[in-house]
């Protein structure tokens, strides 16, 4: 293009023309419908005036609650892109056997495969998990925001960031083609020397930077902002999952940030950490991703069982069984999920003594997860249960988890492990503990909540729909699995020879499709709601005969939250205010201080993208322009003083009256 | 003045106890002087070869870091068991457990891997 | 007007409460007069932010720990090390910590131009850290010991330099709140920014004790 190659060199770095895959026509397919998707959605937005309210409400909002929100949507977004890999992987393994080669080769299937887990893993699990914690945690604890709602903001839209970085390696360049974990030497300078893990490195960096900021909120939050009264027994099970998450979140990430960091040296400064050479150990990256791998997976994990204990309750119309165990198995396991993670490389070659410390100790973490599970049962026993849509999704979640839980524990003899480490056993393992726990989880709290963010319900009929497509789909896809494993398949293979195993992968395949039709019904369900929303309407707060606070507020809750702070006298505090009398007030309101909006979160996100794009392709450049105004901008919000207002006490008046007449309406 | 409706929610911590503030000058110097010397007697040790021993030296050394960090934790941070509730300490003992867990775990389970699996290390023992 | 709704309509449907307790002052389950105001969190905020980058310099001390000896027949720490410069170096660290101490004792005064002097000249003991520790890069990568000879450097690199790269930090921090504290004040918002500052940099002195023990001093015992 230009005739000078350096001063091209100099301007795009190693971006040229050929980054994009006019060849691939998959890509230029998903690329056409995402551009007409796009342009589908911008226009409406421009034709319909949202770009002002969206702008103000929504994205440069401090809110919990709407900032949990966006969360969510970015997550539900990301399932289709990481629910697409998986569909593709399907067919593909489900066709290519023998002389058929299938329609993916290696070079595209390995890059299916990693953008599949980390999509999943980061960009899924991780922002709803965030999300719903966000969400609720505040309204449980009876405060108006989060400890740091700026800093909210702004780890939201580094997670968005991680996120479109990811997504720009489908239209420019390549993904990395090392799974999601990226072991070196395979993801180093030498083996992969192309854009892939760095868009893998950059979108992970940058997305960490906000959960970390958004744990260490969360625990201030939950330490600091509670209710009068609220003693730490007496927090709501959710809250107590979620400061345990967000310890681990905030003990766990700053490894990966490390050991990612460390991996970017040796490919951008050729240093020699995991290295063949000059002294370089990639056993030791293997070391450091596990370390921060396990307690990921009990990151994804507490808050599910978070949101299990208040759904079992509140639609068994019983006190939680067992308060204090919880609590205990819950900070057990927080601790515990340190002292595991060998599992992970039991073949690694470490030996009997140490293979048989953590082959013990994975063991033993399994023991308060059973004890979960049996309060659990022991709070529906003689419960008056309701198989609302979240109760359906809590009993095929304790079905499929302790399935998968079990599996997990063969798992755990490192003999067996020998056998089985990187089958499709493992594969099977996983997606169902992380699909019949962490996505259930998420999809029965989704359901549980909406009508507190919304002001109306989900569709019932859809919603389970959804869920008997989902809990079918997902034992039709992953069934096959285990048998596949224990018949010796690996993971991550994109052809075969031996046709006797075609039809497990046929039969996963069309479990696959019940799944997508899973995931289609879910759409109606939002769909037809928003349709349906009058005759779904929520018009007390508390369509469920809920116990603890969330449900004592509007349905949606005010910006303010509570226009008095609650004392509390008890667990299950609003259950608690229900029984003994308690009666909204319906004066003295006062102005409540409330933080201000700010733009400098999306901006420094928007920033943080051309950042990463430009250390990706060595455009150097750009990448110290951007990295300047990252800190301008960064520096220059840290001179704005004027960050608050007060809603002032007849809008106060307002929106309470505006409730009182609500109530009023329904007798 | 956005300042002044603050005005009731960090100030009050005057007076009670706070993370990292409300040090004397006594406490400061007291550390400062500690410091000095828990800093020098290690560097004196080793370039002087004074113990003659490089394991004991070594060992000994690390007492002295181990001593000069509670030094620092004290006089210079102000940790005690009051501040933010306990949540403080909480934190730092249950940051200390990982830092030791990921150090000493890390050194077992690569020394194994080495031994095991590195081929120059394999008849080294 | 009635002050208080009744309290029939906040209960599920269908289900009416095993106990009621009749007599119960309302106001018992809210703050009426507003009297809750929860203690900022910057504090705590800030030492747990401080305790995730004390786990980032542990992943970075555990692989010096693993690869530290992988010499790949270059140059080790005896052959590099000039434990003088590292002695000179941690003094300056050392008198940076205590002068922040005197900054804050003269905050807790209120002499605001006293904290600009001791914040100054704190800045400047960590320039000088920072000077002697690039200056002692240089001299190593120009003798051909770079980050790239082999693991143990590139592990002696990271380690110190992140070190360094947060103390640089730290001083950009500090002139940032020197010109706060000119424009605005004692305020309480600079006060917290100050306590923050304070923590994050007495918390580096901490780690250097840990890389001059563990890097430089047992490095040269081998």
């Amino acid at each position: 293009m230009f005739s000078n190659p350096d001063l091209q060199k100099l301007l795009f770095g190693r971006l040229t023309l050929d980054a994009v895959p006019l060849h691939e026509p998959i890509l230029l397919v998903t690329f056409a419908m995402v551009g007409l998707g796009g342009i589908a959605v911008l226009g409406a937005l421009t034709y319909f005036r949202l770009w002002g309210p969206l702008w103000r409400d929504w994205f440069t909002s401090v809110d919990h609650k709407k900032i949990g929100i966006m969360y969510i949507v970015l997550a539900l977004v990301m399932l289709l892109r990481g629910f697409a890999d998986a569909l593709m992987m399907r067919a593909q393994q489900a066709m290519a056997f023998g002389p058929n080669e299938g329609y993916l080769p290696p070079h595209h299937y390995d890059q299916i495969f990693t953008a599949h887990g980390v999509i999943m893993i980061f960009f899924v699990a991780m922002p709803l998990v965030t999300g719903l914690m966000n969400f609720v945690v505040p309204l449980q604890i009876g405060a108006r925001d989060v400890a740091f709602p700026f800093l909210n903001n702004f780890s939201f839209w580094m997670t968005v960031s991680g996120a479109v970085t990811v997504m720009a390696s489908l239209f420019v360049g390549e993904f990395a083609r090392t799974g999601w974990l990226a072991y070196p030497p395979l993801s180093g300078p030498a083996m992969s020397p192309g854009v892939g893990v760095d868009y893998y490195i950059w979108a992970l960096q940058i997305a960490g930077i906000g959960t970390l900021l958004s744990g260490i909120n969360l625990i201030a939050t939950i330490v600091k902002m509670r209710a009068p009264g609220m003693t730490m027994m007496k927090m709501p099970v959710f809250t107590w999952t979620a400061l345990c998450t967000n310890i681990l979140i905030v003990a766990a990430f700053p490894i990966l940030t490390a050991v990612l960091a460390l991996l970017s040296l040796d490919r951008y400064v050729g240093t020699h950490f995991f290295s063949n050479d000059l002294g370089g150990n990639p056993m030791m990256y293997v070391n450091l991703v596990w370390i921060w791998g396990h307690p990921e997976v009990y990151i994804l994990i507490l808050p599910a069982f978070g949101v299990f204990s208040e759904i079992v309750s509140t639609f068994s119309s019983k006190r939680l069984f067992g308060y204090a165990s919880m609590v205990y198995a819950t900070v057990v396991i927080t601790i515990l999920s340190y002292l595991v993670w060998l599992h992970h490389f039991f073949t690694m070659g470490s030996g009997a003594s140490v293979n048989s410390f953590f082959g013990i100790t994975t063991m033993i973490i399994s023991i308060p997860t059973g004890a979960k599970i049996f309060n659990w049962l022991f709070t529906m026993y003689k419960g008056r249960i309701r198989f609302e849509v979240p109760m359906l999704w809590t009993v095929g979640f304790m079905v499929t988890f302790v399935i998968g839980g079990m599996t997990g524990v063969l798992l755990a003899v490192p003999p067996a492990d020998f056998v089985l480490h990187n089958s499709l056993f493992l594969i099977a393992h996983f997606h169902n503990v992380i699909i019949g726990g962490v996505l259930f989880g998420m999809l029965a709290g989704i359901t549980y909540w909406f009508p507190k963010a919304f002001g109306f319900k989900l569709d019932d009929f859809w919603g389970k729909v959804s869920f008997w497509f989902w809990l079918t789909g997902f034992w039709v896809a992953f069934m096959p699995l285990y048998v596949l494993g224990l018949m010796g398949v690996t993971r991550r293979v994109q052809h075969f020879d031996d046709p006797s195993l075609q039809i497990w992968f046929i039969i996963a395949a069309f479990g696959a499709v019940l799944i997508l039709c899973g995931i289609a019904s879910f759409a109606i369900t939002l769909v037809v709601s928003v349709l349906r929303r009058d005759q779904l309407r929520d018009t007390t707060g508390d369509p469920w005969g809920g116990r603890t606070l969330e449900w004592a507020t509007s349905s949606p809750p005010p910006d303010y939250n509570f226009a008095f702070t609650p004392v509390i006298h008890d667990h299950d505090a609003w259950w608690d205010m229900k029984k003994r009398g308690y009666a909204r007030p319906l004066q003295g309101f006062k102005a409540i201080h409330m933080p201000k909006n700010t733009a400098a979160g999306i901006i420094l996100g928007v920033l943080s993208i051309v950042f990463s794009f430009a250390m990706i392709w060595y455009i150097w450049w750009l990448a110290a322009f951007s990295f300047a105004a990252i800190a301008v901008v960064a520096i220059g919000h840290t001179f704005n003083y004027n960050r608050d207002f007060y809603i002032p006490a007849d809008e106060v008046v307002r929106t309470e009256g505006q409730r009182t007449a609500l109530l009023a309406e329904r007798v | 003045m956005s300042a002044a409706s603050k005005a009731g929610h960090d100030d009050h911590g005057h007076g009670h106890a706070d993370a990292g503030s409300h040090g004397t000058f006594k406490d400061y110097m007291t550390g400062f002087v500690l410091s000095v010397v828990l800093t020098a007697i290690p560097f004196i040790l080793v370039m002087g070869n004074v113990l003659g021993n490089d394991r004991i030296t070594g060992i000994v050394i690390m007492g002295f870091a181990v001593a000069q960090i509670v030094v620092h934790m004290i006089y210079f941070l102000h940790m005690n068991t009051k501040s933010e509730g306990g949540w403080t300490v909480l934190a730092l003992i249950f940051t200390l457990t990982l830092v030791i867990i990921t150090l000493a775990g890390s050194l077992w389970v690569m020394y194994h891997l080495n031994t095991n699996m590195m081929p120059q290390h394999m008849h080294m023992g | 007007m009635a002050t208080h709704a009744s309290p029939a309509m906040n209960f599920e449907p269908g289900r009416s409460p095993s106990v009621t307790i009749p007599q119960v002052d309302p106001t018992a389950f809210y703050d009426a007069k507003g009297e809750h105001h929860p203690e900022g969190s910057t504090m705590l905020g800030f030492w747990l932010y401080l305790m995730s980058d004390c786990l980032i310099f542990a992943a970075l001390f555990a692989t010096y720990a693993v690869v530290g000896r992988n010499y790949a027949a270059g140059p080790s720490p005896k052959d590099l090390f000039d434990l003088p410069l590292v002695a000179l170096n941690t003094s300056m660290l050392l008198f940076s910590s205590i002068t922040y101490g005197f900054a804050m004792l003269e905050m807790e005064k209120g002499d605001l131009s006293r904290v600009q002097i001791w914040l100054a000249v704190t800045g400047l003991f960590g320039l000088a850290f920072v000077g002697l520790e690039l200056y002692e890069f240089h001299h190593l990568i120009h003798e051909g010991a770079t980050p790239q000879r082999s693991a143990f450097l590139s592990a002696f690199f990271t380690l110190v330099g992140t070190h360094g790269l947060h103390v640089s930090l730290g001083i950009v921090w500090l002139v940032t709140l020197m010109a706060q504290v000119h424009k605005r004040g004692l305020v309480p918002e600079n006060k917290r920014r100050l306590l923050c500052l304070s923590m994050f940099w007495h918390f580096l002195d901490v780690i250097w004790i840990g890389v001059f023990t563990f890097v430089y001093l047992m490095g040269v015992l081998q």
